[in-house]
């Protein structure tokens, strides 16, 4: 990836050439005693990473992707001269999709092998599992989904959006477009999508209504994960005939929803809706063909059409396979490593404390566009996007913010 | 025994010995367990492994109810983790209302309330959260709701004669029922997220290592008491029932004894002992979550049972510290073979080795030891004693 | 509900009947093949959930492969994938009933942690060779489709197919047990083992059969879920636990049990969906059965007495 650059004035050093000045950067300027004052496993010319996700399990199956995407990140970043001149060595461990166990090796990364970051978790559960670890034992983890937001610890950096930059845009977007005025709102049971429904609802209640008094939430639900009988709530959805089913379905039970509302004749011409949930990823397993026409609100699609995005395809398509699909988390996993080096290079130096400091302001011409890291809440300023479903499983993008939104993880007025 | 001379009468320890340890054997190897849990493992073991140590011991209080209850009763519970779990929800619910004084909870929407009730729009602390603000109750009801529960359970089912599968598949509804009640309830029990982020117990800061380390003794402490509980137990006439109705049910009944109380009583006991262990699991962890204590969670209990012997008391300690560790070493080494092990174990262990570490033991090193030991012994008389201790093990 | 119609309420309940009418038919195809095995020898899979997964994972692969090799047969490929489903399970129940049940006999608490262990290399197979990912069977428009009878009643096509073909297999089953020389042994052989061994019938190998007809006919009902939900090396696990409930709230001995307690269930909880959130819904129908239980300790309709 040639379109990294810590500030505006390196992404010149960064074109062409001088990627190589820039790459070349040397691990004599920086002597190791000087960059890891707390221990870490830096040595003069390697520097160790952990990468903590599922790879057994049933979470194995989303978190797959985001091993992949961190992966070719720090090849890339080795290919480059590495950071600080220091080849990056990887750690991996296994979360086994059990929370104990990701706290376990948490620990293990953490406390025996001193790497120097994380990159890794997925669910809401299994970061808030090792949380308490990284901030007693202060170190970095780079977390890549989208999450419920409430959180915003200076030993996470999260790459992937939080609920209202997700939400809030999407919802106004099909207010607009779609004429949406009367919404059906549905979730897996747990805190991610429990809480996107919380700000879906006090958006449409609160700021929608006052645009159009129509405007009200017509039903809420929520299923347990696995759960894989929607006929009842499809019969309940046809009752109240919603404008706008608002959904965040996550795991296998995605597969069972969209087949069973289209063998009910629950299309998206009659029955629109806007998902947070459903990436690239998730339409392998459902079909594209069974989701056709429904829209989702993320900050990546695979189908973005820009430079970056397509080298990024490229070479990971190279790496993993021409069948490898490429989801918004994925895509945000790959941000990890690159925002990691960005701030070490900033700081010149591995500490912890001192990559913190350095991480706002950070800025990226990333897959998903140009990112900037928050100056509070290590959080990254994006651009919403909205895709439409194709037959293929890929998305059509049919509309982009205009401007970056702001991550806002405690959104007043929304709690 | 109702006065207090018979407990300092020299005849009443020798009794209670008796009962307690049937022969040396079994006071040697009580000793020998007791050595390695309270010398061998915190003198080897880096604190980081001792920790892990102290986690698995959690799941032997599992598995030493299950011996009594599965082994000795003939009561197949797939549903331990209920019980786990309550013991376990218990300890998370009064340590999370300490971890959310007002100060730490100021960000929130109602500060003074757990995190995940304000993320939920609960906005005050619902009446059965109240309990967990004194540590006393909170302890009484680590005890008393497994007992409730299981007596609740199993009560009804064991009168109607409800036996062998039929209990286990009822049993594991029952974990699976309550995946779903604390998956469906977020606001008040913090849904699949479990209730993290727990910090101190009365003050004392349970993270450091140090306080690991007590822990872990506290832990090993409790469960040696437990495992001596269930031997007095056994060794009572209430004991001998239970084994006794396990080989031949409607003989016993038929011999006038109500086997409902009897099963009921061992299944609320093995419940007791096993919410112990899933208190001690949270403090030692610092969270709870029902993915802990699902139906999966709860089948591995009964094959830490398995491995170490149905039957035997310390081989369930065994199996439970054999069985975690093999875990954590094989999915660091080789995630995918894991899987096909462990399932190896279950199936190997049903066909070839029904009583486990412990069967292990008994027919081969046992003969072993017994063969080295007689070399030197000459005297028949004392060979005599010998062999009769060895029948008596349980 | 005052703001509908008369129209609204009635198609929507005749949907949500007839959402409660699936809910039967699968209730009773996972219940199926745990009812014979545990009718013919007390034995209870808890690999079960496995046998239909398998069935699925061979109703996606060979849907791909027509889709890859021969696209005109994709409408009617199922006809063919059926069958190939129950060869399939019934060829692998064949080989865990020689390996390892047979060796099992008399000792149910047992074989269900055997079985338990099976189920768990069965899943690390499917992770290991197929791949982690959920996949699904690419299936033709016109089971996806949908049936008006009138301009607001919708029913799924695949609901009435998944009807169609639990009646079948009932059928089916009926007439084998009661019509065929097989089925003739198998009863024998359930009444009274050592007499029917006595008169030559080879029960060994009577076992051996049913075992496997009955994982067969789970991979039957395996294949149809595919149409309806998701296929992953551990989607078994959504089904254990419904499907065992089904087992001994009908009372484990009878098939006229096992569609009573289907019934029961299905009706249950397609009323407990409507009227609340999904998660309480479940607790709600778990409780209501044991408590059920707790009054008919034997199920709602047991044949037999068993000790």
């Amino acid at each position: 990836m040639k379109i990294i650059k810590t500030t505006k004035k390196q992404l010149l050093a960064l074109c062409g050439m001088a990627t190589f000045a820039f790459g070349s950067l040397s691990a004599a300027e920086y002597p190791t005693a000087e960059v890891n004052t707390t221990g870490l496993a830096v040595t003069d010319d390697t520097v160790t990473v952990g990468q903590l996700h599922s790879i057994t399990g049933t979470m194995a199956i989303s978190e797959t992707g985001s091993v992949e995407a961190e992966r070719l990140a720090i090849k890339q970043i080795n290919e480059m001269g590495g950071v600080l001149g220091r080849q990056i060595e990887i750690i991996q461990e296994d979360g086994a999709s059990d929370w104990p166990t990701f706290a376990e090796k948490a620990r293990k990364l953490i406390i025996n092998d001193k790497v120097a970051a994380v990159f890794g978790c997925w669910t809401s559960a299994s970061r808030k599992a090792v949380l308490p670890i990284f901030e007693r034992h202060n170190n970095m983890l780079y977390y890549p989904t989208f999450y419920e937001g409430l959180e915003a610890s200076k030993n996470v950096v999260y790459t992937g959006q939080e609920a209202t930059q997700q939400i809030i845009w999407g919802l106004d977007w099909a207010y607009e477009e779609l004429g949406a005025r009367t919404f059906y709102l549905i979730g897996s049971d747990y805190i991610w999508p429990r809480t996107s429904m919380k700000i879906a609802r006090t958006h449409i209640e609160q700021v929608l209504k006052k645009k159009d008094p129509s405007c009200e939430v017509v039903g809420e639900e929520y299923y347990a994960l696995g759960h894989t009988n929607f006929r009842s709530l499809i019969n309940k959805v046809r009752l109240r005939k919603p404008d706008l089913m608002f959904t965040a379905v996550v795991g296998g039970s995605n597969v069972a929803w969209y087949r069973q509302l289209r063998s009910a004749g629950v299309t998206a011409k009659n029955y629109p809706m806007l998902t947070i949930s459903t990436t690239e990823d998730e339409l392998l397993g459902i079909g594209g063909e069974n989701a056709e026409g429904f829209y989702a609100s993320m900050k990546y699609f695979q189908s973005l059409d820009n430079p970056e995005n397509e080298a990024f395809v490229k070479e990971f398509k190279e790496m993993w396979g021409e069948d490898s699909v490429i989801g918004d988390v994925t895509q945000a996993a790959y941000l990890g490593p690159w925002i990691w080096k960005a701030a070490v290079e900033k700081a010149g130096s591995f500490d912890i404390d001192k990559i913190h400091l350095a991480h706002p302001g950070i800025e990226l011409d990333a897959p998903e566009g140009y990112v900037r890291v928050h100056d509070t809440n290590q959080h990254l300023w994006s651009k919403a996007k909205i895709g439409r479903i194709l037959k293929n499983g890929q998305f059509e993008v049919v509309a982009v913010s205009d401007e970056l939104i702001e991550p806002d993880p405690f959104p007043e007025g929304y709690q | 025994m109702n006065s207090l001379k018979d407990y300092t009468d020299p005849s009443f320890s020798k009794l209670l010995y008796q009962r307690l340890f049937a022969n040396k054997e079994a006071l040697v190897g009580f000793l020998i367990l007791t050595a390695l849990l309270l010398l061998v493992l915190p003198l080897f073991l880096s604190p980081f492994r001792l920790g892990l140590a102290g986690r698995y011991l959690c799941y032997a209080f599992v598995a030493v109810g299950l011996v009594m209850c599965w082994g000795k009763a003939g009561i197949l519970s797939l549903g331990q983790g209920m019980f786990f779990g309550a013991g376990g929800y218990c300890m998370a619910m009064f340590l999370k209302l300490e971890a959310s004084d007002p100060e730490s909870t100021a960000i929130q929407t109602t500060p003074g309330i757990p995190d995940f009730m304000d993320w939920n729009q609960v906005t005050e602390l619902p009446w059965f959260w109240m309990p967990f603000k004194s540590f006393p109750l909170t302890v009484l009801l680590i005890l008393v709701v497994p007992l409730v529960l299981a007596f609740v359970m199993s009560f009804f089912y064991f009168k109607g004669r409800v036996t062998g599968v039929v209990f286990a598949i009822l049993t594991q509804s029952m974990v699976a029922c309550l995946w779903y009640f604390i998956v469906g309830n977020q606001g008040y029990f913090g849904g699949i997220n479990g209730i993290t982020d727990l910090k101190t117990l009365n003050g004392w800061d349970i993270r450091e290592d140090s306080s690991q380390r007590i822990l872990y003794f506290i832990c090993s402490l409790l469960l040696l008491a437990c495992i001596l509980l269930s031997r007095y137990i056994l060794s009572s006439r209430l004991g001998r029932v239970l084994v006794a109705q396990r080989d031949m049910e409607n003989r016993v009944r038929f011999s006038g004894y109500n086997i409902t109380s009897f099963k009921v009583f061992v299944f609320c006991f093995a419940a007791v002992i096993s919410s112990i262990g899933g208190a001690l699991f949270t403090l030692q962890v610092g969270f709870m979550s029902p993915n802990l204590i699902g139906v999966v969670p709860s089948i591995d209990m009964v094959i830490f049972t398995a491995v170490g012997g149905r039957e035997s008391l310390l081989g369930a300690v065994y199996g439970a510290l054999a069985v975690s560790y093999a875990k954590t070493i094989f999915s660091e080494a080789y995630p995918n073979l894991w899987m096909f092990f462990y399932g190896g174990v279950f199936i190997a262990i049903v066909l070839f080795l029904p009583k486990g570490l412990a069967g292990l033991y008994q027919d081969n090193i046992k003969v072993w030891v017994k063969n080295w030991m007689r070399k030197p012994e000459t005297d028949p008389e004392s060979l005599k004693i010998k062999e009769s201790e060895v029948n008596n093990v349980e | 509900m005052g703001d509908y119609t008369i129209q609204e309420i009635y198609s929507v309940v005749v949907m949500q009947s007839f959402s409660g009418l699936s809910l039967l038919c699968i209730f009773v195809l996972m219940g199926l093949g745990l009812y014979i095995i545990f009718g013919q020898m007390g034995v209870i899979n808890m690999a079960h959930a496995e046998f239909l997964v398998m069935g699925s994972y061979t109703m996606c692969l060979f849907s791909k492969f027509i889709s890859a090799n021969f696209p005109w047969m994709m409408n009617y490929y199922i006809i063919l994938a059926v069958p190939l489903s129950f060869a399939v399970a019934f060829g692998v129940g064949y080989l865990v009933e020689w390996l390892l049940i047979s060796r099992l006999y008399k000792r149910a608490l047992d074989t269900l942690l055997a079985t338990w262990g099976l189920s768990l290399i069965f899943q690390q197979c499917f992770r290991s060779f197929i791949g982690a990912r959920e996949i699904s069977a690419d299936l033709p428009d016109w089971l996806m489709g949908t049936w008006m009878p009138t301009d607001s009643i919708f029913i799924p096509v695949n609901g009435l197919v998944l009807l169609a073909l639990t009646i079948a297999i009932t059928v089916g089953l009926v007439l084998f047990m009661t019509k065929s020389r097989l089925g003739l042994r198998m009863r024998a052989t359930t009444q009274n083992r050592e007499m029917s061994n006595a008169l030559g019938v080879n029960t060994k190998m009577t076992d051996r059969l049913t075992f496997a007809l009955a994982c067969g006919i789970s991979g039957i009902a395996g294949a149809f879920f595919t149409t309806m939900a998701s296929t992953s090396p551990t989607a078994g696990t959504n089904y254990i636990v419904d499907s065992f409930l089904v087992l001994v709230l009908g009372g484990l001995g009878s098939l006229l049990g096992l569609f009573i307690s289907a019934a029961f269930l299905g009706i249950l909880s397609s009323v407990l969906e409507f009227f609340m959130s999904g998660s309480l819904a479940k607790v709600w129908l778990y409780l209501i059965i044991f408590v059920v239980l707790m009054k008919f300790t034997r199920g709602l309709f047991s044949a037999r007495i068993r000790t």
